[in-house]
């Protein structure tokens, strides 16, 4: 059960989140709940085709609208140098178009009214003469010669984006020329959508008398958009304060930059007033950063008792109209080179080429830390296509090739270097707590009723908490995080930190590493994230990267504020600082514990009753940039059964057991995989955003758009593991992403393991009813 | 939600409404829960220029049971309907829960459904199944017609603009039990129908197939009677070989168009796996009552 944030030592209790009461009782303050005086409303007005050119655009009607305070296209952005802005891929993207547009959808101009409602009325009634052109929807199409070109502006004249590989190519292909076996697999990871509950939105408000930006924004790294907005903008950084207020999910769509800011902060500037801007449900799904679009081919080489000899993986990444992806600079394809997993390859080569189609721009990464989710789904499907050859037990695969406990810190043959696992115990461990060996005879047995049943396995290695620095950067600033922490007299503390969390719990579980560290409760020490003001400089809440790198710097800095409370303890004792011990709550004195004085009185000394020439107060800020990325693991399984009359998949079970080292709030994690799973389920069988061949968004909306409830998820089960991480201060790994990384393929290797006696190895996601009922019928299954 | 500008009337009797849908005729939407107008509002895809809120009228809230049927009022939201507990219509209570989401059960009531007539809701195939009649008032009077001549085609009834449905008339099983169900295949909770089969039959104590009705949801560009299918399970017993020829009856019956939720050819299937798992259990429920 749930323990009152009033215990002391927390860490790896699960502590009642401290921000649930405000946020169950409707009392948290998002973006759309801010309401200034003399604000302002902003609404866009987007383009109807994928692909065309402008004509002209009429305004003069749109201007007859009462309240209407101005209107905003390309051309006047031209005028400032602002009609294009850089994304965090290093392409630049159209602010409001001119010339042409590129994506149903796609900002043509901003109209800023006295009310909502007024400026969608002169949205209306803007009257843009478009000249159609054809659009271009499949990446492979777009490669082709004599494909429309998409992007006139660049120098380059194709579709072609980037090509980018990993990996020693000739070695690889020697090996899976002499490797026995080799099994061969198209998997299409398609575009889906992040979806937060509250869709994205700013409020600029720029007061011309003090020269100050306050800009309220949805977003997931405040203090990158603040530096981002003084680069592009040219106001003096100082003069602007970016704050995030409570945000209801990001998942990676709230880190890029998006039109619709830059329009409020250029109209604040312009009128003097604050301009609200926030998407409406089908502007969140259809214009802002989506996910996936990966066509990939992979190869796998093995010896006949399946030992991996080699992977070769060939991918096309679809990046819509610009890559507005939000990746660390030099990864143009994220961290895609985890794609060898949890298996010792000798030898590996990974390729990505980046395309342009008429589609909105991306790709983000979805709850995964930057492509990982499509490395992880390929891996794991296509080593099941392998154990499907051989006719092995996935399980069995899977152990002849797991990377072994002592093989740490293993250098993977695409350059990472993993800090920790042991990847057979935490397979075993979700294995036993299934009576694996007895649900295998259990579906044997069902199967020679007719039934169709199956069981998926996906044992995934995560690579989350970018930084290092030295590898890592956003536009060159370095990915670190930072906490700064300050005691007040009475011995509550206030620390702030450079992440922003979106429901992921920080207000309580870095409380906790806190309070841990210094001898307090979870409700002494008050979290705050998101106002650039206050908060020290960090890179942001997404990637799983807030435990392992501001969850470094909150340990940290705590242990530095230990070092000067060890002296002024000394000073409390009457003994030499040397002969200070910290008892896990306490500073006693050496061999004798009853003299003892907690962190109360130390911070009370701190202010009145110092050691002779100390500084007073007691506080400490940590920037900390991690020695290496962490290294997450989890053998998930799934059970399903398959309608034959209707191709319904019903997920009968589900075990996730992770390894995200040290927990910090088993409760929190338990909640994360939870959602997590509840995101892969959605991917594997509910969602896509697709478009018509004339490049129509088919899923603008929640209708179609299917996110999945309660009541489709199936019933969790969790567990876990914990291999610590040996360079993280407390040796946590983060966890957020694990469960949408994980759980596809689990999925879809069960749906796989059904089908596999009627000779199905693959099957395309997402599995929509009306789609397994077409192999079901293709294989002569049907009811 | 941004809708485009509207007046709004909130009439408290019939005669008030009458009067407005003379005054305002095509440009005025009447807001009967309004579960699917607003959405359409919310994204300008309607863009009435008067809405006439109903929910103020009072006697169209209620339910009146007579030996001859059920008279439901237009304005019965289908969470009460989905509790009323009518033992001798048991596909009412069938269907209900179906609709949508509880959200929607709450506000959303059965004439407003009916009247936006989308070929894929639930009430439209339940109620043909039960052979329900709509009445519709107007300055001028009453009228009754069935509601298979009430829909005319996608989202398009009977209803002349001056008009409203007022209530809808269930005629009362004449022999036998009824034993009733309504299968629906969604994509998930809130959607409406990728198919959708209500059956109601009505089973004489030897077994025999008294009366008997198929509604389809999602099957044609109309809420659907299978009316074939019907004709070749009355004065019938019930057994697995019947139920099998008229579950290749109905599916032949509809005329579903491909799209995303599938293509016709699944959609025919489903309609025919429905009908036939619909009519088993129904079978099944039967037998049980008899060993009872």
């Amino acid at each position: 059960m749930a323990m009152e944030a009033t215990e002391t030592r927390p860490l790896g209790k699960s502590i009642k989140r401290k921000e649930d009461p405000r946020l169950v009782r409707g009392q948290g303050r998002y973006l759309d709940d801010i309401m200034l005086p003399g604000m302002l409303y902003m609404a866009l007005a987007r383009s109807p085709y994928a692909h065309a050119r402008i004509k002209g655009i009429r305004l003069d009607q749109a201007y007859q609208v009462l309240g209407v305070k101005a209107i905003l296209t390309g051309a006047d952005l031209e005028k400032m140098n602002l009609s294009w802005m850089p994304t965090l891929a290093g392409d630049r993207q159209m602010v409001l178009a001119t010339g042409k547009v590129l994506f149903q959808y796609q900002e043509v101009a901003a109209v800023v009214a006295e009310t909502r409602a007024a400026a969608e009325d002169a949205v209306q009634l803007i009257e843009v003469d478009y000249e159609p052109l054809t659009p271009v929807v499949d990446p492979f199409v777009a490669l082709k010669a004599g494909a429309p070109l998409l992007r006139e502006d660049r120098a380059q004249k194709d579709n072609h984006i980037f090509h980018w590989e990993v990996g020693d190519r000739k070695a690889t292909d020697d090996a899976l020329a002499s490797s026995p076996v080799v099994v061969k697999e198209f998997i299409r990871m398609p575009r889906v959508h992040p979806a937060p509950v509250e869709p994205c939105g700013c409020i600029a408000d720029y007061q011309k008398s003090t020269g100050k930006l306050t800009w309220y924004v949805t977003s997931q790294a405040p203090h990158a958009h603040r530096t981002v907005l003084a680069l592009v903008s040219g106001l003096p950084e100082h003069m602007i304060h970016v704050i995030s207020p409570d945000i209801g999910g990001g998942f990676g769509n709230k880190v890029p930059v998006y039109p619709g800011y830059v329009c409020s902060v250029v109209m604040s500037l312009q009128l003097g007033r604050p301009v609200k801007w926030v998407e409406t449900r089908t502007e969140n799904i259809a214009t802002t950063n989506f996910a996936r679009d990966y066509h990939m081919t992979a190869e796998i080489g093995a010896t006949p008792d399946g030992v991996v000899m080699a992977l070769k993986v060939a991918t096309i990444a679809d990046h819509g109209a610009f890559d507005a992806a939000a990746d660390p600079s030099k990864f143009p394809a994220g961290l895609f080179s985890i794609v060898t997993g949890s298996y010792d390859f000798p030898v590996a080569f990974a390729e990505v080429d980046g395309v342009y189609t008429n589609k909105a721009p991306g790709g983000v990464a979805y709850r995964c830390s930057f492509r990982v989710t499509e490395a992880s789904y390929l891996i794991e499907r296509v080593i099941n296509t392998l154990a499907l050859r051989l006719n092995l037990d996935p399980a069995e695969i899977r152990r002849r090739n797991f990377i072994r406990p002592e093989q740490f810190p293993y250098q993977s043959p695409l350059g990472w270097t993993y800090d920790s696992g042991n990847y057979r115990a935490t397979l075993n461990e979700a294995l036993n707590l299934l009576d694996y060996e007895q649900m295998r005879k259990q579906q044997a047995e069902r199967r020679a009723h007719g039934e169709l049943v199956g069981i998926g396995l996906s044992t995934f290695t995560e690579i989350v908490g970018a930084g290092p620095s030295n590898t890592f950067d956003i536009l060159g600033i370095k990915m670190f995080d930072s906490c700064e922490i300050r005691i007040h007299p009475t011995g509550k503390a206030i620390a702030r930190l450079g992440t922003r969390h979106q429901g992921q719990g920080h207000e309580t579980t870095f409380a906790q590493v806190i309070a841990d560290e210094l001898g307090l409760t979870t409700a002494d020490v008050l979290i705050e994230e998101g106002d650039t003001d206050t908060a020290p400089y960090g890179l942001g809440t997404y990637a799983s990267r807030s435990t392992p790198t501001a969850g470094g710097a909150a340990a940290l800095a705590a242990r530095r504020i230990r070092q000067k409370a060890t002296q002024i303890a000394a000073h409390l004792l009457e003994v030499a600082p040397e002969d200070v011990e910290w008892n896990g709550e306490k500073f006693a004195a050496k061999g004798l514990q009853s003299r003892a004085v907690g962190m109360s009185e130390v911070a009370l000394a701190a202010y009145t009753n110092l050691p002779e020439g100390m500084e007073p107060g007691l506080e400490a800020t940590y920037y900390y940039d991690p020695p290496n990325l962490t290294f997450p693991n989890g053998a998930y399984v799934a059970m399903v059964s398959i309608d034959r009359g209707t191709g319904e998949v019903k997920v009968e079970r589900f075990i996730a057991v992770d390894d995200c080292g040290t927990v910090i709030n088993p409760m929190v994690v338990d909640g994360q995989v939870h959602g997590g799973l509840t995101e892969g389920f959605g991917i594997a069988f509910m969602q896509e955003i697709a478009y018509d061949e004339d490049g129509n968004n088919l899923a603008p909306n929640f209708m179609e758009y299917l996110v999945p409830t309660a009541v489709e998820a199936p019933h969790w089960e969790t567990g876990r593991t914990v291999t610590p991480s040996p360079h993280h201060p407390i040796g946590a790994k983060g966890v957020g992403e694990s469960p949408n990384v994980g759980s596809p393929a689990a999925f879809v290797n069960a749906v796989v393991d059904a089908l596999s006696p009627y000779g199905v190895t693959n099957v395309e996601i997402p599995l929509f009813p009306w789609k397994v009922w077409n192999v079901l019928k293709e294989h002569g299954l049907t009811e | 939600m941004f809708p485009n500008a509207f007046e709004y009337y909130a009439p408290e009797t019939l005669d008030e409404v009458y009067g407005l849908l003379e005054q305002y005729g095509d440009e005025a939407k009447i807001l009967a829960g309004g579960q699917s107008l607003l959405p359409m509002m919310k994204l300008r895809l309607a863009a009435p220029s008067v809405l006439i809120d109903i929910g103020h009228l009072a006697n169209l809230s209620s339910t009146t049971e007579t030996a001859e049927g059920l008279t439901v009022g237009a304005l019965m939201r289908h969470k009460a309907i989905e509790t009323g507990h009518w033992q001798r219509y048991p596909l009412l209570g069938e269907t209900a829960p179906w609709i949508a989401d509880p959200l929607v059960r709450n506000r959303g009531t059965i004439g407003g459904a009916l009247a936006h007539a989308d070929p894929a809701a639930d009430w439209g195939a339940a109620l043909l199944a039960l052979n329900a009649s709509v009445e519709i008032e107007s300055r001028i009077g009453t009228r009754r017609m069935t509601l298979e001549e009430f829909f005319i085609d996608l989202y398009t009834t009977a209803l002349e603009p001056q008009e409203i449905l007022t209530r809808v008339v269930i005629p009362a099983p004449k022999t036998g039990e009824t034993f009733a169900r309504y299968l629906k295949l969604e994509r998930k909770v809130g959607d409406f129908a990728v198919v959708g089969v209500a059956i109601a039959v009505d089973l004489t104590s030897d077994g025999t197939i008294a009366n008997a009705g198929i509604g389809m949801a999602a099957m044609s560009g109309v809420p659907l009677a299978a009316h074939q299918t019907t004709s070749i399970l009355v004065g019938q017993h019930l057994t697995p070989a019947l139920i099998k020829e008229a579950s290749e009856s109905a599916c032949l019956e509809g005329d579903p168009q491909s799209d995303r939720r599938g293509s016709a050819e699944y959609k025919h299937s489903m309609a025919r796996i429905f009908v036939e798992r619909g009519l088993t259990q129904i079978l099944q429920q039967w037998r049980s009552t008899q060993s009872a």
